[in-house]
């Protein structure tokens, strides 16, 4: 029997992905990649206007047109629908819901709105077509800002609502007036998180087929195959069990693939309309313009503090966009946040209001983070507004304020279940030196340097591992937050994990076979994890929220240990010994004191010729696990920002990023850190680069990827990454989320960094991106 | 109509193209190499990145009738005999991808980049790959992975 020293363990390696052999050849499948016989394509007709009234819809021509099979306007196809596009998240009890089909038939509401499809035998014909299609709009005021759309006399999206505004939502607790009034001082600051294009690298696409027998297939390049599944039944009325859905290779997803598009649903009416394929894949401008925007979102926060820094209460008041529907998860958004505005810090009062208002854009729903990076960007750039107010060093308010005992009960009302701020900051000022780097900002500052330093901190705290059940239904989101694991083992050895997870980039099959292989002492080749399609892998609830381990993971783990179990009941059948004289380690069961040993892989050989099993045993070796967390999952920890301002361009320059994360026990160190640059590249390209412009008029003003500045590697450094290793307490795992963490933190860090450069110059605060034109600007105007 | 015919990962192959018919379409309509990606519709992301003559461009900016006569290796013709390519195994160890779409344009880039300067700095690495795009791995890794590559 192998001792512990030889056997090979894989948790905690950074074992190179298995996910990689396909990728980086070239013959990994994405959904442009996929053709079905007899495959038509739809093309999209799209509103040019922001708000317009549909006076008529003319297909004629298109319909004429060379290779053209069908054309339909909204009203062809009503019905088809035994629903609308679903929002799964209505946040209060009178939030008020849009109709909102796959088709317009009555408005446009933003520019890119579907008003009619094309279908063709070719891609080409289909968007050639569609040029054919005469649609006469009535334009009408649009208003695409959300504060003019809460304001008095806004052109109204929805006008059986009589207003532009959705929901409030309110969060109380603690003695919030009081600790304001009898606070030494006070900060309120004003913020503006910008929309952003969560912009995946792979556009959108989908393929609906039908079958002889009325069954559905959909491919979809989705992060949510189960939710898409039960989604366009309630879309199509075709019965669940006729529809498989399956999401290829996917990628990137960062939130924007976490929805029920109109497409997926017109793909599937018009495959059963038509009984052919039909398949669409989105252009990149149509794609910015039909596939959901993140953030915007205008933040009121005051901090209420003694004269020392010690802040006791934060009270916050949002403004957050829409857009002109609710998709998904729309109104949940901002308040995924809605806890999280005291940050990692001890403080008593807390009140958080949301108002959802419509706006004439794009729907907002879920880019990576959501909620939680306007919520961290809200708390930590105020937490530096009052340092300068009280001319304290950011670092010494942040440690004074740290939550330090744990499980602690937050202000909010929730409870972080582990952590570990001040050794994360510790860490991260180390990694940093941070007198040197303060000395030389001082040098600069000094000499009048035209390249000024700035040092930005984010300690922050967040929430996901997206959720215990209860919890959700407590926040009136309609689904479950649990996750489902199969474990198959197969007679000669192959150990198949069939998850309900849904990886996009992750690497789910290299980490998951990392647990299995060490759970069951098999080779890591002989783990093969299945996913993504709805009728190998039935239950599920998908990968979003930074879900995937931290819920995912932990019933694949479950499901390994009822295997060990059924299998430690087939060896001491087999052995003849009592369970417990068992022991159990590496795949191995041995007889305490004895050589007699048998694997999980024998078990398993005895479990499918099923010749000796004990009485009433089920044959086989499979065990399924559905996990329902208890709480959410907390990472946090410190990212510490170095940026170069130019004074006389303006010119901002990422130099350094520090960061130093907690997020529990990890199973592979590189997938993780992989994780965090990537979130740490997204969360600074919101502080430096990226912005979704409307016009007057209501056009996306720079919808294409030349127009929205997705920073390239130039524009970034490389990453010092560590970590703190605080394990969470409510799974066997240990582990948190990691999916997140980076875009969390990474923007305040960015900005507090900016901030820091140019406040001896007197400019306060900067509106984001922190473009070369607005740093410039802001500078000038002090100057002046 | 017109027939072209290139070399396409040591073969010779011809295709029927339309005259606007961009060579990425060529590649993954005609061809069946589906490895090259689209990411844009205005040259901007790089996923479409091959080589051409030896070396990169990004084939959405190149008519399928330029090609007519030339060399191109795609992502499915980098490895040889079943050994990935040095660049494409560095982008395997240093874990350069996570979905991957954008990674035949990335290592292609690499490869381009590299027969230029073999052993580049980081700046000039990551200069060099200015016009390819990667949403998931804030570049660090792929950085990684061509410095690996050059000094292998
Ligand atoms: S598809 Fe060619 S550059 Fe984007
Ligand atoms: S690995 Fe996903 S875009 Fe680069």
């Amino acid at each position: 029997m192998a001792t512990a020293e030889e056997t090979v363990t894989y948790v905690g390696q950074g074992v190179a992905r298995k996910e990689d052999a396909a990728l980086v050849t070239g013959g990994a499948k994405y959904i442009d990649d996929l053709s079905v016989p007899g495959m038509l394509w739809m093309a999209v007709v799209r509103s040019p206007l922001a708000h317009a009234r549909v006076v008529s819809i003319d297909l004629d021509r298109a319909r004429e047109a060379e290779g053209v099979v069908a054309a339909f306007s909204g009203d062809d196809l009503a019905q088809e629908w035994a629903g609308g596009l679903p929002c799964a998240w209505p946040v209060t009890e009178d939030t008020k819901v849009p109709d909102h089909y796959p088709l317009t038939t009555d408005k446009a509401r933003h520019v890119g709105d579907g008003i009619a499809v094309v279908i063709a035998e070719t891609r080409a014909l289909a968007k050639d077509a569609a040029e054919l299609v005469d649609v006469e709009l009535e334009a009408l005021p649009a208003v695409t800002d959300v504060e003019a759309a809460a304001g008095d006399g806004a052109p109204i999206l929805h006008e059986s609502f009589g207003t532009n505004e959705s929901y409030t939502w309110v969060l109380e607790a603690g003695e919030v007036g009081r600790l304001f009034a009898e606070a030494d001082v006070t900060v309120s600051e004003r913020y503006r998180q910008q929309r952003l294009i969560p912009s995946a690298i792979e556009p959108r696409g989908v393929m609906a087929a039908p079958s002889p027998t009325g069954d559905f297939t959909v491919w979809s390049a989705t992060q949510v195959p189960h939710v898409l599944r039960t989604a366009l039944t309630l879309v199509t009325g075709i019965p669940e069990a006729r529809l498989r859905i399956v999401a290829p290779e996917v990628g990137g997803g960062f939130g924007s693939k976490l929805d029920i598009y109109a497409e997926e649903a017109l793909c599937l009416a018009l495959a059963r309309r038509l009984g052919r394929p039909v398949k669409w894949v989105a252009e990149r401008s149509e794609g910015y313009l039909a596939t959901i925007h993140g953030r915007d979102v205008v933040q009121e926060i005051e901090l209420a503090a003694t004269s020392e820094g010690r802040i006791t209460a934060v009270r916050t008041r949002l403004l957050a966009a829409m857009g002109a529907y609710l998709q998904l998860v729309t109104p949940g958004i901002p308040i995924l946040g809605a806890w999280l505005y005291g940050g990692c810090y001890d403080i008593q009062g807390y009140s958080f209001t949301c108002t959802g208002v419509f706006t004439n854009t794009t729907p907002i729903d879920a880019y990576r983070g959501a909620g939680r990076p306007e919520a961290t960007y809200a708390i930590e750039h105020a937490v530096d507004a009052l340092a300068r107010r009280l001319d304290k060093d950011p670092v010494e308010i942040r440690r004074l304020n740290f939550i330090k005992e744990f499980p602690a009960t937050i202000a909010s009302g929730l409870e972080i279940d582990s952590g570990d701020f001040e050794g994360a900051l510790d860490r991260g000022l180390e990694l940093l030196d941070y007198d040197q780097a303060r000395r030389e900002q001082e040098e600069r500052r000094a000499a009048s340097d035209s390249k000024q330093l700035g040092i930005g901190f984010s300690t922050y705290v967040e929430m996901c591992g997206l959720a215990p059940s209860r919890i959700l239904g407590a926040v009136r989101y309609v689904a479950g937050g649990w996750e489902a694991t199969t474990i198959r083992c197969l007679p000669t050895g192959t150990v198949q994990a069939i998850i309900g997870t849904s990886p996009h980039g992750q690497g789910h099959v290299t980490t998951f076979s990392q647990i299995v292989a060490d759970q069951l002492g098999v080779p890591i080749e002989s783990v093969e994890v299945i996913h993504g399609d709805t009728v190998v892998a039935p239950l599920g609830m998908d990968t979003y929220g930074s879900r995937s381990l931290a819920v995912g993971g932990v019933a694949l783990w479950n499901a390994t240990e009822k295997i060990i179990a059924k299998a430690q009941a087939i060896v001491a059948h087999q052995l003849e010994v009592a369970a417990e004289d068992l022991e159990y380690a590496n795949g191995t069961f041995t007889v305490r004191g004895t050589d007699r040993s048998m694997t999980v892989t024998d078990a398993a050989f005895g479990a499918w010729t099923a010749h000796n099993l004990p009485d009433g045993m089920e044959p086989g070796l499979e065990e399924t696990a559905v996990y329902d967390p208890p709480n959410f999952s907390w990472p946090g920890g410190c990212h510490i920002a170095v940026v170069e301002v130019d004074t006389d361009t303006g010119d901002t320059r990422l130099v350094r990023y520090i960061a130093v994360d907690d997020v529990g026990n990890v199973i592979n160190p590189t997938i993780v850190d992989g994780q965090v640059h990537g979130g740490i590249a997204q969360g600074a390209a919101q502080a430096l680069f990226e912005e979704a412009v409307y016009d007057d008029d209501g056009n996306l003003a720079n919808g294409s990827m030349t127009g929205y500045l997705l920073p390239s590697a130039a524009e970034l450094p490389s990453f010092e990454l560590d970590r703190v290793v605080a394990p969470s307490p409510t799974n066997p795992l240990g582990v948190k989320g990691v999916g997140e963490t980076g875009t969390i933190a990474s923007t305040a860090a960015v900005m507090n960094a900016v901030v820091d450069a140019l406040a001896p110059l007197g400019v306060s605060d900067i509106d984001m991106p922190a473009s070369p034109e607005r740093v410039w600007a802001a500078i000038e105007e002090v100057r002046a | 109509m017109r027939r072209i015919g290139m070399t396409v990962n040591g073969s010779p192959r011809t295709a029927d193209v339309e005259p606007r018919e961009l060579l990425v379409y060529v590649l993954r309509e005609h061809l069946g190499l589906t490895g090259t990606n689209v990411g844009c519709d205005t040259s901007s992301c790089g996923a479409c990145t091959v080589l051409l003559n030896g070396e990169s461009v990004k084939s959405c900016t190149v008519l399928g009738v330029q090609a007519d006569g030339q060399e191109i290796t795609t992502i499915e013709g980098l490895a040889r005999n079943g050994e990935l390519h040095p660049v494409q195994q560095a982008f395997h160890e240093h874990h350069g991808l996570q979905c991957g779409y954008c990674t035949p344009g990335f290592v292609l880039a690499a490869v381009s980049l590299l027969n230029e300067n073999p052993s580049p700095s980081e700046a000039e690495i990551r200069e060099g790959l200015e016009g390819n795009l990667c949403r998931c791995t804030g570049y660090h890794n792929i950085v990684k992975a061509v410095q690996a590559a050059a000094s292998s």
